[in-house]
């Protein structure tokens, strides 16, 4: 029997339309272990195996190299050094030629790819890789932000200013001032599924690349520019990733070069799958800052003027960090209005991996020093953070112009943070922890209540466009096809619902089909928390250009006035008839109507002019809060986040269970990064947490004991995005704040309150007990 | 004269399986993906912390036939003669739904990119079986060891309180056919020693405690492999040569333990789940700090023999384990000796082992009457973490509250696990007070000159370190405030 013909046409509403929860599209796939990762699909038979050689140098000269031990080793079908790219030895996503595929001649990281042995099978690759005899002539190096000098440090592209006033004659004027400065860690993306690719040889140039990346077409970009040939020889497809976070925006790109470079060469499918801990080594994570902060404020704790300094270590080459540093600036108000700002970065070159994007993309680490300014004053003034965040919030009509000359207009902040205030019963507790702390020295109780706002666009605008492919077959079922990748953050399911509202068909009539570039050209990288919101209205713009067709079809035809046309569940009220869905794709087949159509979507309103730091850069933002609760160990700095209260908000949601796991797990993720998620580097310029036995992401018993999470229900896109629901990917990510100052908080009591503890991220216990440490002599000094 | 077998043989899944080509260092995973393109179990960090790779074993025992989860990664496949291994592939659907664990996850949407799913499918699995209504602690106690960098758990931890709801545990196939699959497992059962492999390519299975004496007389250089969480990194990690190799986690008669004028004796073999069952009623303090060590599948494998052995300065039993005394049964051919714990660490890398010789048992006096016995482990996150600094503390008072006897020591402090001789003498006779404690603080320098390392600061292990003497003395001395932060105590 015909699929279809089960399909129900009487209901008044399809099955799996938006606004309502869906599980994600390969949850059954996922727990069954039959999902299949690229690192599972059936390899072509001879399949080669590549490894990346590491550098051993921080920063060095390349003296001599004595590969022929690796060339003899066993199973070593090749192996490619810089020389041996035919195109470009370049992979700089913004076209810096800073970032060549394979050293030439320096090394300018320790970890850094030299070269690349193909062998038949990856141990084999792997253990060659061991045998380089490499002699370098070493330089000095710095892997520290706060080893750059500061008046003229080395960069590694132009610096943002964002202005508005005179910050420094305001500040210099205030009643009240200032100073400080901020250290911020990194962090590793720890995707569960590590970066590779495989590459297939085709005929002529051709190859096709099977790559875990988050951006499709800038791999395809890349290994055409490597490879020299036109980007039609290269096509790049992914059904899935196995987590990105960023770090599979511009990162897999080596990989999936050198892949194609050596299919190419050999003739033989290639794979390189790097070992987790060469990974770690090789890609680059989350920036870290050191953020200089100053700001002048009156007695009541309204901020006048601020003025801030975000140097960021970038690593040795570009990559993301200008996007990456500028959004920092962005986000250095976080909800709040600053009547005078000045704000200017410092991406720094360092002798360090890369540096790239990951969740929130330099937003957070903006907005923690926005924060770090509201506990300042705070507790200076000796009042609740929270009062001091709520006085200072954007207003909604006076108030409301950002740092970059961008007035809000959507503001809700208000709003949330007083329900959260109530429905997390934020006043009482801390009543509580007051009298909780009173009567215990060793265990010290925190609480805080932090805002969000986040702006949601590319900051480069041409960014901010996306295309989509749709057909529909004769059997009434429909192929989906857009340029946004899935990585887990349910995207796919999210655009499905989208086109089976707009053809009023059930979901599961709606086939979702791998991310691929021979599909949906020039597209962007599913990031900046996008994804949906492009994808999904040119998904919707691709199903309307038919459903257009099928009703000037059905209007003729039968002779009924467009408007009497009406898409039902899986079926077509024509006039007074109804005919399902299939039947009219039908009749329109047969009269030769065309089933299938390209969208395309370019958001609005945006624009961003950044030699003058001022423009429309953000569609909209998007809020939430967060309330965390800590109890803190003063003997040991160990602590346990006792309760987390969350409200966000996502617009009118497509999915309101996918954003809940999103609002989650960014949580836990932000969580994370400001607590147990340590980058070391050693006095070498090593980083030696390279491996989840040294790095720690955060497991499940260190989810906070009561966690409480809300999607509010109320809010919709002020803008006409797509059904008015809003971004979710990135903005969870930083309600993690309350973490790290409900830790604060709970650091202060040794001090009673009345110092600062100026607590640092990544919190580890470590940075907890010595900032107790430095609060109790801070205060017996006193 | 002990028969020999070419081959080693086991149950994967519903099979049968013969091998007679098999590396020593070839690991569970690569089979399983590699040679049997069985790709539902994933890799993600092939060190044995992240959990994707989770399958179960299962293993005739004296109390019948047990599941466990394993990291396959450094799961050696040799290591598995005689044993059913179970892969996500195995979870058959129940009346048109998919297998309760699955359909729980599906549900409750615990899973997002997918990577770390069919990893917590089988540890929930394995949990499901042994506690089919778990307590939250025992969900997250089974999750230790399994990382999901997308949904925070939440979702995960919803659906692990929700499977029982999906189906009974007792009519799952690996509970109905328990009975035939224990058989089939008997039957292979031959008594033989197993030698695979030539040159450098060798490893034996021995059949006996007695014959893994006699084979360490003629392999004195043999890498001795337990539960293969140490020697698994070698190989994923530092691509060591460690053949020849002798496995020995399938020796009966190295899990046994008993006890004797106060005295535990527990076989080298037992692996820290079973060490935390005999230990949760005796010494409670032990059992506590075994579930902080590793997550459930490191647990499942690895053995206190093992932790002892390799000497590491930062193995978390034997700090404890020389705070109470304990000493070392060392075996060579039919010869042995026992030596105090502390005597065997010599150095860093550096144990009182000799050639052929192996560790055959430890002997642990439990704490007497009326003494205090605790452990504190200290690290970046609260659990599967290596130690920044663990202390443990023996302490008996005489009838007047003087310190009639103590014991300390440290793991993560030197080059070894390392007694506090000191500060010991710092405190020993003098009144258990706050006074004592204060001055026994400054004996720490002479104990101990910690490293800085990515783990923890010099100055942060030290600081720290003394704190722990500070919460041992809170602890000890009856106050009602809390003195550490905990997961499960009453808020
Ligand atoms: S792959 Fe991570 S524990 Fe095995
Ligand atoms: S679902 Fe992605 S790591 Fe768990």
């Amino acid at each position: 029997m015909n699929k279809h013909a089960a399909l129900d046409l009487k209901s008044s509403r399809i099955a799996g339309g938006i606004h309502t929860d869906q599980r994600h599209d390969s949850a059954h796939k996922h727990v069954t272990g039959t999902a299949v990762y690229i690192d599972d699909m059936p390899e072509p038979a001879g399949t080669l195996h590549g490894c990346l050689g590491l550098s051993t140098a921080t920063h060095a000269t390349i003296r001599s190299m004595d590969l022929s031990a690796v060339r003899a080793a066993p199973g070593v079908v090749d192996v490619l050094t810089a020389k041996d790219i035919p195109g470009e030895n370049d992979i700089s996503p913004t076209g810096r030629h800073d970032e060549p595929v394979l050293a030439d001649g320096k090394v300018q990281f320790y970890g850094q790819p030299v070269f690349c042995v193909i062998a038949r099978t990856r141990e084999e690759a792997r253990r060659a890789c061991r045998l380089a005899k490499i002699e370098y002539d070493e330089h000095p190096f710095i892997t520290d932000a706060a080893e750059a000098d500061p008046k003229n440090p080395k960069l590694v592209t132009e610096p943002l200013t964002l202005k508005r006033g005179d910050a420094a004659a305001t500040i210099a004027r205030a009643p009240r001032r200032v100073k400080g400065q901020m250290r911020v860690g990194g962090q590793d993306h720890f995707y569960l599924e590590g970066q590779i690719a495989l590459a297939v040889p085709g005929e002529d140039r051709d190859v096709t690349v099977y790559s875990s990346t988050q951006h499709p077409s800038e791999v395809q970009h890349m290994v055409a520019h490597v490879l020299g040939v036109p980007n039609h020889a290269v096509t790049v497809e992914i059904r899935r990733m196995g987590g990105g976070f960023g770090g599979k925006e511009t990162q897999g790109n080596q990989f999936a070069a050198l892949a194609a470079v050596a299919a190419k060469r050999t003739g033989k499918a290639v794979k390189i799958r790097p070992d987790r801990d060469d990974d770690m080594t090789a890609t680059g994570k989350r920036h870290d800052f050191l953020i200089d902060y100053e700001a002048g404020y009156d007695d009541e704790g309204n901020i006048l003027g601020a003025e801030f300094r975000y140097a960021a270590r970038c690593g040795f080459s570009a990559d993301l960090s200008g996007a990456v540093t500028d959004r920092a600036l962005f986000h250095c108000d976080n909800a709040y209005y600053y009547p005078a700002v000045r704000a200017v970065s410092a991406p720094l070159y360092t002798n360090t991996v890369s540096n790239t994007a990951f969740r929130g993309f330099g937003g957070p680490q903006g907005m923690v020093g926005a924060e770090r300014i509201i506990d300042e004053v705070a507790f200076a003034l000796g009042k609740d953070p929270l009062e001091i965040r709520r006085r200072n919030f954007y207003g909604t009509d006076t108030r409301n112009v950002t740092p970059y000359h961008q007035t809000v207009e959507d503001n809700i902040i208000g709003r949330i943070v007083d329900e959260l205030e109530k429905s997390s019963d934020y006043q009482r507790r801390r009543r509580q922890i007051a009298a909780f702390n009173a009567n215990s020295d060793v265990v010290k109780r925190g609480i805080a209540l932090t805002p969000l706002k986040f702006g949601i666009s590319f900051t480069a605008t041409q960014f901010n466009q996306a295309g989509a492919l749709v057909h529909v077959y004769t059997d009434g079922s429909v192929h989906l096809n857009h340029g946004g990748t899935e990585m887990g953050q349910g995207l796919y399911v999210k655009v499905a619902q989208v086109v089976a509202e707009e053809f009023q068909i059930d979901l599961d009539q709606v086939k979702i089909t791998a991310t691929t570039t021979a599909k949906v050209p020039n597209t962007s990288a599913t990031a900046a928390s996008s994804g949906s919101d492009l994808n999904g209205m040119a998904a919707q713009n691709a199903a309307r250009q038919i459903k257009d067709r099928l009703i000037d079809f059905a209007s003729e035809t039968h002779g009924v006035a467009k408007d009497q046309i009406l898409f039902l569940p899986n079926r077509v009220r024509i006039g007074n008839q109804e005919i399902p869905f299939v039947e009219l794709v039908k009749q329109a087949y047969n009269a030769r109507v065309q089933l299938s159509a390209a969208g395309f979507y370019k958001t609005p309103k945006i624009h961003w002019d950044r030699e003058k730091g001022s423009g429309h850069p953000f569609y909209y933002f998007a809020y939430g809060a967060a309330c965390a609760e800590v109890s803190v160990d003063t003997l040991t700095g160990e602590y346990m986040v006792e309760r987390a209260d969350i409200l966000h908000e996502t617009g009118r949601s497509l999915n309101r269970a996918i954003d809940l796991g999103q609002i989650e797990g960014g949580f836990i993720q932000g969580m994370g990064w400001l607590t147990t998620e340590e980058l070391w580097w050693d006095g070498k310029g090593r980083l030696r947490t390279h491996a989840p036995s040294t790095y720690k992401i955060p497991l499940a018993s260190d989810r906070p004991k009561i966690f409480n999470v809300t999607l509010a229900d109320w809010p919709e896109a002020h803008e006409p995005t797509i059904h008015r629901s809003k971004a979710v990917g990135e903005p969870p990510f930083m309600l993690a704040m309350s973490v790290l100052h409900a830790l604060s908080d709970a650091v202060a009591s040794v001090a009673d309150h009345k110092v600062c503890p100026c607590l640092d991220a990544p919190a580890t216990p470590e940075r907890v007990l010595m900032t107790i440490e430095r609060l109790r002599k801070t205060r017996a000094e006193h | 004269m002990t028969a020999i077998r070419s081959e080693i043989r086991f149950i994967l899944n519903g099979e049968e399986v013969r091998l007679a080509e098999v590396a020593p260092d070839e690991t569970l995973l690569d089979y399983l993906r590699l040679r049997r393109s069985l790709t539902g179990t994933k890799e993600g960090c092939a060190e044995g912390d992240c959990g994707a790779c989770t399958v179960l074993v299962g293993r005739l025992t004296p109390d019948g036939l047990v599941y466990e989860s394993v990291n396959s990664c450094i799961r050696f496949l040799g290591s598995l003669d005689g044993t059913h291994v179970v892969t996500v592939e195995h979870l058959a659907p129940v009346a048109g739904r998919l297998h309760p664990v699955q359909q729980a996850m599906v549900d409750f949407h615990g899973s997002q990119c997918g990577f770390c799913t069919p990893g917590f499918v089988m540890s929930l699995y394995a949990l499901w079986m042994q506690d089919p209504k778990p307590s939250d602690r025992r969900i997250e106690k089974a999750l230790q060891g399994n990382l999901c960098r997308c949904t925070g758990y939440e979702a995960i931890v919803r659906a692990a309180r929700a499977i029982s709801s999906y189906g009974d545990a007792n009519d799952d196939p690996l509970a109905a056919e328990r009975a035939e699959i224990a058989g089939r497992l008997n039957a292979m059962r031959d008594g033989a020693r197993v030698e695979i492999g030539t040159g450098s390519k060798r490893f034996f299975i021995p059949a006996s405690v007695d014959d893994l004496a006699d084979l360490l007389e003629t392999e004195p250089k043999a890498t001795i492999v337990a539960g293969a969480t140490d020697v698994g990194l070698w190989v994923t990690k530092f691509m060591r040569e460690i053949a020849p190799v002798v496995f020995i986690g399938h020796l009966d008669e190295l899990r046994r333990t008993s006890e004797k004028d106060g005295v535990l004796s527990i076989g080298a073999g037992v692996s820290y789940t079973e060490a935390f069952r005999l230990l949760a009623g005796r010494v409670p303090a032990l059992a506590t700090l075994i579930d902080r060590i590793g997550g459930e599948q490191v647990r499942n494998m690895g053995t206190i023999g093992g932790n002892i052995a390799n000497g590491s300065p930062i193995g978390d039993t034997p700090p404890p384990l020389i705070a109470l005394g304990a000493t070392l049964t060392l075996r060579k051919g039919r010869s042995r000796r026992t030596i105090t714990l502390e005597e065997f660490f010599i150095d860093y890398g550096k144990q009182d082992r000799r050639p052929g010789e192996f560790v055959e048992a430890v002997h642990v006096p439990l704490p007497a009457a009326g003494s205090r016995f605790a452990i504190y482990k200290v690290t970046k996150r609260r659990d599967e973490d290596i130690t920044a600094t663990l202390g443990a503390f023996n302490l008996m008072l005489d009838a007047s509250g003087k310190v009639e006897k103590i014991r300390i020591a440290y793991g993560g402090m030197a080059a070894t696990p390392k007694r506090a001789h000191a500060v010991e003498a710092a405190i020993a006779g003098k009144p258990w007070t706050r006074e004592t404690v204060d001055a026994a603080l400054a004996e720490y320098e002479r104990d101990f000159r910690p490293l800085t390392d990515m783990r923890a600061s010099a100055d942060y292990r030290m600081l720290a370190s003394k704190n722990l003497l500070v919460r041992f003395f809170l602890e000890t001395s009856g106050r009602a405030a809390p003195v550490q932060v905990g997961r499960y105590e009453a808020a």
